[in-house]
């Protein structure tokens, strides 16, 4: 049994590594995609305008449910003004990157995957190299930066909706004085809470597109290879951004 | 560079993957301005072989020249250009499928050249009407029957007029009429355009019709080569199997296994789990 969790522990680093050679492959392709901006464009479209109704709906109501959340808490202590503050700090250092990051490997890294790895199935990939076409440079590069952009975007419009949700809850139904949910919010959130969520989001972002693209373009030509790329996309991604979240938070509270 | 040297000359080639031996002393010379044709029984690494000849696979051991380029040494950019002077038919066409019949076979155009817009609509045009596919050029991959995906991805593959066509099972799934149709298309791109054709298929009547030059593959190694004629009256038994379509002689019906009564009788089935 110890011998089955070494070989699969040295097996993890072994795709680990393989990931980041992956990483340096696409990285010196960039100079060369971003000359052709229009494939980006695309992609960006793909992974970011595509997500948006459920990051949106999403955002909604997880500031919905913090606002009614943070309302029971902070009222035992009867700082219930303080409502602003606390959901605009968990939604944008934490919950917005997070939650966002979550859905975005859902929705976009499955999407990315599956498309990369039928192309491998299908042909499109060897055809490619075939014509002299690296298809990292003309697949993977382009759908790689639409997702490193989108992401950040994304999580930004989520902890803004989800701003206005725990607005919704706490000012609108549980009555928490309006102008002190908004004044407490800009007086007590600062900089470095912002760029921690911008930090994150970031991170989150090109994890997630990396594991999906690679997942895509190294899986098995097999209807089943494709499927295996899909649901190690999303399980791989939701391990890898919770750990990384608690890389990043100890970083910033050092 | 004269008409009778080998463009494509592979010698001593040794290949292997996961354990199993695919190829073991492969030697193969093809003729500039020939139709080559390289058959075999499923399973003898057809395929293979293009992969190795385009350098998508990598010999273990042995030499690939392939138009003066040594492909088994050279690098991932020397690949690139000397397949940009190279086409290739995949055996399901390969089209890309989330861009228009016109799109895919400009595709290359785009990829290599800068020409003016108006300049790569007189090419794809003229392509697709060597195929007869010029009307279906706003079509989008899906809506293409096999035959005319194929009509299709020939046109790519000959849009930047390559020294070197090779197809993958041309005829795999067409019916009688597409069939013919590629055949033609074959001969006449090979004779008008001054390319050398390699053609790998097992379907023998079709291929044999079509090419100058017949490679017959079994068990790693070249068994047979001659003229489509040569071949037919050849004595040796592995050529008469598979020219005749029999389904026993030097290439078995069975799989390797185990005593077939000593397998039904055994008590524990574990071996197949």
């Amino acid at each position: 049994m110890i011998r089955d969790f070494l070989d699969s522990l040295s097996e993890s680093i072994e795709r680990l590594g393989d990931t980041i050679r992956f990483l340096a492959r696409i990285l010196a392709q960039v100079p060369s995609a971003v000359l052709r901006p229009q494939l980006i464009f695309d992609q960006i479209y793909n992974a970011g305008a595509l997500s948006l109704v459920i990051i949106m709906l999403s955002g909604l109501f997880v500031g919905m449910v913090l606002g009614l959340q943070g309302y029971d808490l902070l009222q035992r202590f009867g700082s219930e003004d303080a409502l602003g503050t606390a959901a605009a700090i968990g939604l944008v250092r934490e919950l917005g990157p997070v939650v966002t990051a979550l859905l975005f490997a859902g929705r976009a890294g499955t999407a990315l995957a599956s498309e990369i790895g039928l192309m491998r199935a299908t042909d499109q990939l060897s055809a490619m190299e075939m014509m002299a076409v690296d298809p990292v440079r003309r697949v993977v590069v382009p759908r790689f930066l639409g997702g490193v952009i989108a992401m950040p975007l994304l999580a930004a419009i989520f902890s803004m909706i989800g701003i206005y949700g725990a607005q919704l809850v706490g000012v609108q139904i549980m009555h928490v004085d309006a102008g002190s949910f908004w004044s407490q919010m800009q007086a007590s959130v600062e900089l470095r809470d912002i760029n921690e969520g911008i930090v994150k989001s970031a991170v989150f972002g090109i994890a997630c597109s990396l594991i999906a693209v690679y997942q895509g373009y190294h899986s098995a030509p097999t209807a089943e290879g494709v499927g295996t790329a899909t649901t190690r996309t999303v399980v791989t991604s939701a391990v890898i951004v919770l750990f990384l979240d608690y890389l990043i938070t100890a970083f910033f509270l050092k | 560079m004269n008409a009778t040297s080998p463009i494509i000359d592979l010698r001593d080639v040794r290949y292997s993957v996961g354990g199993r031996t695919i190829f073991d002393g492969l030697d193969m010379q093809v003729l500039r301005g020939q139709v080559t044709a390289v058959m075999g029984p499923s399973g003898t690494g057809k395929t293979t072989l293009l992969r190795l000849i385009t350098g998508q696979a990598t010999a273990d051991s042995g030499s690939i020249d392939v138009a003066g380029v040594a492909v088994t040494r050279s690098s991932r950019s020397q690949l690139y250009a000397m397949r940009q002077r190279m086409g290739m038919l995949f055996q399901n066409g390969a089209l890309l499928t989330d861009i228009s019949v016109f799109e895919n076979v400009a595709f290359p155009l785009r990829e290599h050249t800068r020409l003016p817009e108006r300049l790569i609509r007189h090419l794809v045009l003229t392509k697709l009407q060597s195929v007869g596919l010029r009307g279906a050029a706003g079509l989008m991959p899906a809506e293409l029957s096999g035959g005319m995906a194929r009509r299709v991805a020939l046109a790519r593959a000959i849009v930047m007029d390559p020294q070197i066509l090779l197809y993958d099972e041309p005829f795999v799934g067409l019916d009688p009429i597409s069939m013919g149709v590629i055949l033609r298309l074959i001969r006449r791109f090979n004779d008008a355009l001054g390319l050398t054709s390699i053609v790998v298929s097992h379907d023998v009547h079709e291929i044999t019709a079509v090419a100058d030059r017949v490679f017959l593959l079994s068990g790693g190694r070249v068994v047979a080569q001659g003229t489509p004629l040569e071949l037919r009256d050849s004595p040796s038994d592995v050529v008469k199997q598979f020219v005749g379509g029999l389904a026993d002689g030097p290439v078995p019906f069975h799989y390797p296994a185990p005593d077939y009564f000593e397998e039904l009788l055994a008590r524990d089935g574990g071996r197949f789990a």
